[in-house]
């Protein structure tokens, strides 16, 4: 039975995406619509973490590595209780914590990222450091597809299955699309699965967008006992909002008036699609 | 032998720098579970292979990739870790230097890294195995603490204080002997504080790590030409000790840097910076390695090839205070 609590977010979450970055004319909209339906399922359904158990060395770590998708980060953060949802008004202003990339200075961010391929690395250490002290934490892990050029991926991918890191979850946003056009033809890193199982890996594929077929999978973890486990997410850029779709342009775009009230009409209308015959 | 260096611990039977670190570092782990090492392929040339097998679980190998060793090391130290990252100067300051820049210092992760055989420690192995931009690089980063012990006391002391520093640093030394050096002010060490290990009026060296030693020679050599010499271990190249400079600088003799580093971005550029915001215009002369392509040999030889050694550094004070003599007192501030 499909979960309303977590599709009627998802849609609350796009909406929130669009709206703050219509508001501080500037973010990562593409990206940050293909993985907002993965950080829901994380953070509602898979972690444990809250603003009560954030200081906690026993809570569930999530890093960003994908760091310029950081406004999916934040609205659900402050959905979380991390923070007002409102503070994100401040959005790339002056002085303000709330940047273009994950820091610190926002509550319930681990580590600042937005570099790529860092995240991995500094996940595989924190797996690492559970380990040696016995802790029964996870370390969760999301990188964009068009950042798997980067060297330390793979430095880091061995690490992990050299010490058999089955506290460790990857998770790549695989939207297949960066800057400069398809990641295919950008450098091709196909077959992603089959390299990484080459390397030690555990690896499962999902529809990055269907809610219970990402709990079904984070629920199979670890995917085989002493491995660190991949799931490639197969996602669609600006997933939600039909002309942002596949499109390159909506890897920064940022929406102008007509095009903000058109993406809102069109999640108010998913909104209304989703029933509400279901317990909160 | 100079009376300020300890009896019986000259040259001869001074330890590297790098064997201190290790031992002391072995002590620490005995009683602090909370000490790791990480290691790129790097545990035998960082003498850590007895640690190694005294605490297999306070050991993280990585293999020869750097980046990866700083990222580890960084998501460690979030976990609770008292982390020293071990690997050689020249890789892990520059191979990995995106990683002590955002996972290490802008996400102010607690990592000790220690860069093993630095400077020109490594001779005749070339320019790709010298770390004469470490100083350079890593001072143009935010929150990352740069020391560089001239001695057996200064290396163990480094080293207990950054089992226990909440914030990254960053500590470089050398493989061959050294001596303990005496301080006439005491022996306290701090992060920030350079250490006088000689007084004198005339001319001072403001020196760091290996080059300390030479330094003192000289001033002991120039003493029999009576020109008496102070002598600075600026081990802290970050944050610099600005008190100390300026009560050096105040008493209007002539200053001379030391290092084992480029003079582009290092102590020497650091110092100046420093004097000339400040209006001192001490006579003043940068030795270090010039923007060349560094000349091949055993580190002594190219310590000589560049003037870091007692002659060569006590002809750069005789020339400096010769040609301010020549050209008259533009000394005081």
């Amino acid at each position: 039975m499909p979960d309303q609590n977590l599709a009627k977010k998802s849609v609350e979450y796009r909406k929130n995406i669009v709206r703050y970055i219509y508001h501080a004319n500037a973010g990562h909209t593409g990206g940050s619509l293909s993985c907002i339906d993965i950080l829901n399922v994380l953070y509602n359904h898979v972690m444990n973490i809250d603003p009560d158990n954030f200081e906690s060395p026993d809570r569930d770590r999530y890093i960003q590595s994908k760091g310029h998708s950081v406004e999916a980060l934040f609205v659900v953060l402050a959905d979380k209780g991390f923070f007002p949802v409102s503070d994100l008004e401040t959005l790339c202003k002056y002085k303000s914590h709330y940047i273009g990339h994950p820091t610190r200075k926002v509550k319930g961010v681990e580590h600042n990222t937005g570099a790529l391929g860092h995240g991995l690395p500094i996940s595989v250490g924190t797996a690492i450091g559970g380990k040696m002290d016995g802790r029964s934490f996870r370390v969760f892990t999301l990188l964009g597809d068009g950042e798997l050029p980067e060297g330390s991926n793979w430095e880091a991918a061995l690490t992990a299955a050299h010490y058999g890191l089955d506290n460790l979850c990857a998770i790549i946003d695989h939207n297949k699309l960066q800057i400069t056009g398809r990641t295919a033809d950008v450098c091709n890193t196909d077959p992603i699965d089959a390299k990484f199982e080459s390397f030690g890996w555990a690896v499962r594929c999902v529809d990055g967008h269907d809610l219970d077929a990402l709990k079904d999978c984070f629920g199979a973890l670890p995917f085989v006992k002493g491995k660190p486990s991949l799931i490639i997410a197969n996602t669609v850029k600006g997933k939600g909002i039909s002309f942002m779709e596949n499109q390159l342009k909506w890897h920064h775009g940022v929406p102008d008036e007509k095009q903000y009230k058109e993406a809102l009409t069109e999640l108010d209308f998913a909104t209304s699609t989703v029933p509400d015959d279901f317990e909160p | 032998m100079s009376a300020l260096i300890e009896q019986g611990s000259g040259v001869a039977t001074g330890r590297a720098n790098l064997d201190v670190f290790s031992t002391t570092l072995q002590e620490l782990a005995e009683s602090d579970k909370a000490i790791v090492v990480v290691t790129s392929d790097s545990r035998g040339s960082g003498k850590l292979t007895p640690f190694g097998q005294k605490f297999p679980r306070q050991i993280v190998e990585i293999g020869i990739a750097e980046q990866n060793l700083v990222g580890v090391a960084a998501g460690l130290a979030s976990t609770g870790k008292k982390v020293f990252a071990v690997s050689p100067a020249c890789f892990l300051t520059a191979r990995a230097l995106e990683q002590i820049k955002n996972d290490v210092a802008y996400s102010d992760n607690a990592v000790k890294l220690i860069g093993i055989s630095a400077g020109v420690s490594y001779g005749a192995l070339g320019t790709t195995h010298h770390s004469l931009h470490d100083f350079a690089v890593l001072r143009a980063i935010n929150n990352l603490v740069i020391v560089a012990p001239a001695d057996n006391f200064e290396t163990e002391q480094a080293i207990r204080k950054a089992a226990v520093f909440n914030h990254p640093i960053y500590l470089r030394f050398g493989k061959k002997p050294m001596p303990h050096l005496k301080s006439p002010g005491g022996s306290d060490f701090e992060f920030g504080k350079g250490r006088v290990v000689r007084n004198g009026v005339d001319v001072a060296f403001i020196a760091t790590g290996e080059t300390v030693y030479p330094s003192l020679m000289a001033a002991e050599k120039l003493a029999a030409q009576k020109i008496q010499a102070t002598v600075v271990s600026m081990h802290t190249v970050k944050p610099l000790d600005y008190e100390l400079l300026a009560s050096v600088a105040s008493s209007g003799k002539a200053i001379i840097t030391v290092e084992e580093h480029m003079i582009n971005g290092g102590l020497g550029e650091a110092c100046a910076s420093f004097l000339l915001q400040n209006g001192y215009r001490n006579p003043f002369k940068i030795v270090g390695i010039p923007d060349e392509y560094t000349v091949t040999g055993s580190q002594n030889e190219i310590f000589e090839h560049y003037g870091l050694t007692e002659n060569g550094l006590t002809d750069t004070a005789v020339k400096l205070l010769q040609n301010t003599n020549a050209k008259g007192s533009r000394v005081r501030r």
